[in-house]
């Protein structure tokens, strides 16, 4: 008994500080690459972020690239890889989990803006994409 | 009575062995060799959450170790992705590929693996391998360019259960 209640307050605490680790937010992330890029948050702008969610780059053999090529030309809608496994849809209004864990945003914009831009996002252009997609219904 | 003791030992020992293979929880059983799965007894937490972001995280049994150091060695280019890790997960996914893959003499699929593979051979690509294409000579060429299955590399879209480890012949379903 003793022993079963020990277990789950470990249990708990586990989570408690697994969540600690993910405390990040759609607004706590635009509030840090707003500082990283020296705006105030009031700068980050929605509208570039959805032009850069759509807009198409030249990628290799002649084809185009964009973040809508593969999260599919709404941001609530699952998507699909390039080997046809489901992407959860990337808006928060339709994936609570989007942006909650800096570690994995960075990770993806690290990867995505090399393959679809052919270079790393300023700070600027990863705040205005998340302003964008935060207010997305 | 010599035989009737003998007789009793060899149904136990069937009894024992019923016994375990039933005891092991059908969702959750790994183990190649053990119920024709190909994934390694313990799984790699790091190897099914970041080998599976994109496409199924393949059995480490798939590759020799030659070909996993190359994998990943490259995944800023990871056949035309940029798939980098930090350098801690990318180690520990390597460290977990090698310990498991095909020459590692750790599973049944792999040992079939490096039967048909020639010596010093390292190919990127699950599918050069002959284990693969021997395996798979019976599906038209048509059918891997269908829709519904996108590529090669999708091994879920006949083998349902490809995710768990299961490509057993009776599994497989090519969707239209």
């Amino acid at each position: 008994m003793i022993k079963r209640a020990l277990y789950s307050g470990l249990a708990m605490l586990g989570m408690a500080s697994t969540a600690a680790l993910a405390a990040d937010s759609p607004a706590s992330l635009m509030t840090r690459y707003a500082q990283e890029a020296g705006v105030p948050v009031s700068a980050l702008s929605a509208p570039r972020g959805a032009a850069l969610y759509r807009t198409e780059h030249a990628g290799r053999n002649g084809q185009t690239v964009s973040c809508a090529g593969c999260h599919t030309a709404s941001p609530t809608q699952p998507g699909q890889t390039r080997v046809g496994k489901r992407i959860e849809p990337l808006a928060p209004a339709a994936n609570p989990q989007r942006f909650t864990d800096a570690a994995k945003v960075e990770k993806w914009f690290r990867r995505n803006c090399q393959d679809v831009l052919q270079r790393e996002c300023s700070a600027q252009e990863k705040g205005d994409f998340i302003a964008w997609l935060s207010q997305v219904k | 009575m010599n035989y009737l003791m003998r007789g009793i030992g060899v149904l136990a020992t069937v009894g024992v062995v019923g016994l375990l293979a039933f005891s092991l929880p059908s969702g959750t059983a790994h183990g190649d060799g053990g119920g024709g799965n190909v994934l390694p007894r313990s799984l790699n937490k790091n190897w099914q959450q970041e080998c599976a972001s994109c496409h199924i995280a393949y059995a480490p049994a798939f590759l020799p170790k030659a070909s996993w150091r190359r994998v990943m060695g490259g995944l800023d280019q990871h056949f035309g992705e940029n798939a980098s890790l930090d350098p801690a997960t990318q180690a520990d996914i390597l460290r977990y590929l090698e310990a498991n893959a095909a020459d590692a003499g750790t599973s049944p699929t792999g040992r079939r693996v490096m039967q048909r593979m020639a010596a010093n051979d390292a190919p990127l690509r699950i599918t050069e391998t002959r284990w693969f294409v021997r395996k798979h000579d019976e599906v038209p060429r048509a059918t891997w360019s269908r829709k519904s299955v996108g590529a090669a590399a999708n091994c879920a879209a006949c083998h349902g259960q490809a995710a768990q480890g299961v490509f057993d012949e009776d599994t497989v379903r090519i969707p239209k």
